[in-house]
C-alpha cells in the first residue's frame, strides 16, 4: 500500500488582519492544484478560514498545519493560548467573546465552532484555560467528491 | 449577467486593478456577518457588504465570489484594494442602495439560464 503524504504549516499571528485569511487561501490553492472536487475544497476552507481568524481575534498566535494522505485532508491547529475555560459554552451556536471592535469587523458572530463542525468530518476540540488550544478537523476525501 | 456588463452602468466605478470582469454573476448575497457569509454565499455571487476592511477579500476568495459590491457611497481602504488586486478580484462601488444593486442584477439576470 503506498501512501502519499503531503505537509504544510501556517504561522498566524494575533490581530493581524491585513494577512489572516492568508493561510486558507495558499490552502485553498494547494488543494485546488491537487485536483480535488469544488465540494470539498469549499468546507475545507471554511472551516480552516473559521479556526485561522479564531487564532487572529482570541488568541496570542498559532499555526495552521495540513497534512494531506491518499484518504483524508487533516487541519490541525495548535496556539499559543489563553486557552478556553468552557468549551461546551464556546461551542454552542450564537456564543461569543468577542469584543464590539470585532464586532462592527463582522467577526464575532459566535458560528466559528458551528461552521467547523458542519463541515468537517471529524472536529475535535482540545483546550485548557491558561494553556493552548487545539483542533483537529478530517476531511474524507472519498465521500466528499462531486 | 458579466461583471463587465454590471460595470456598463454609470452608477459602478470599479476600484481594483487587474480584475477579473468577464465573470459572471450567478446570484447577490447581502450580509456583513462574515461567519454567516462563509457559510451562506454561493459561488460566483456578487457580495453587497458595509465592510471594507482587508478581511473580506479572504473571504470572496475562499467562496469563488465573482465581486465585492460596496454600497452608498462608503470608501474603501487602499490595503484592501491592494489585496484584491492582487488576486483579481473585483471591487465595485456604487452610491445606490443594496435593493437597488439587487434589482439591476436580478433584472438583468431574471431571463437568462445560468
Ligand atoms: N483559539 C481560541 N483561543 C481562545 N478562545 C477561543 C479560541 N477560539 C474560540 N474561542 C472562544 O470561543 C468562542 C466561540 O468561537 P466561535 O464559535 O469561533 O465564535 P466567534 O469567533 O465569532 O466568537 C469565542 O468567542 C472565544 O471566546
Ligand atoms: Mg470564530
Amino acid at each position: 500500500m503506498i501512501i502519499n503524504i503531503h505537509k504544510t504549516s501556517y504561522e498566524v499571528a494575533s490581530r493581524d488582519f491585513i494577512r489572516s485569511g492568508d493561510a486558507s487561501k495558499s490552502i485553498k490553492k494547494t488543494l485546488n492544484q491537487m485536483g480535488f472536487a469544488s465540494q470539498l475544497v469549499r468546507k475545507v476552507c471554511i472551516a480552516t478560514y473559521e479556526a485561522e481568524m479564531n487564532i487572529a481575534i482570541h488568541s496570542h498566535g498559532g499555526e495552521i498545519i495540513l497534512i494531506v494522505d491518499d484518504y483524508t485532508i487533516a487541519i490541525q491547529i495548535i496556539d499559543r493560548g489563553p486557552g478556553i475555560a468552557n468549551i461546551e459554552q464556546a461551542m454552542k451556536a450564537g456564543y461569543s467573546t468577542a469584543t464590539n471592535e470585532m464586532i462592527e469587523m463582522g467577526f464575532g458572530a459566535g458560528m466559528g465552532f458551528y461552521n467547523m463542525q458542519k463541515c468537517a468530518n471529524v472536529f475535535k476540540l482540545e483546550s485548557k484555560k491558561n494553556e493552548g488550544t487545539k483542533i483537529d478537523m478530517i476531511f474524507y476525501i472519498e465521500c466528499n467528491e462531486d | 449577467m458579466k461583471v463587465k456588463e454590471l460595470l456598463l452602468n454609470k452608477n459602478f466605478t470599479l476600484l481594483t486593478k487587474n480584475s477579473d470582469t468577464e465573470i459572471q454573476i450567478n446570484d447577490v448575497y447581502i450580509c456583513d456577518l462574515l461567519s454567516w457569509v462563509m457559510s451562506h454565499a454561493g459561488n460566483q455571487c456578487a457580495w453587497i457588504t458595509v465592510q471594507t476592511h482587508t478581511n473580506i477579500v479572504a473571504v470572496a476568495v475562499l467562496l469563488d465570489m465573482a465581486c465585492i459590491i460596496i454600497p452608498e457611497g462608503i470608501g474603501v481602504e487602499e490595503s484592501t484594494l491592494k489585496k484584491a488586486s492582487e488576486e483579481n478580484l473585483p471591487i465595485l462601488s456604487t452610491n445606490l442602495s443594496t435593493y437597488e444593486i439587487a434589482s439591476i442584477i436580478y433584472e438583468s439576470n431574471k431571463n437568462v439560464t445560468k
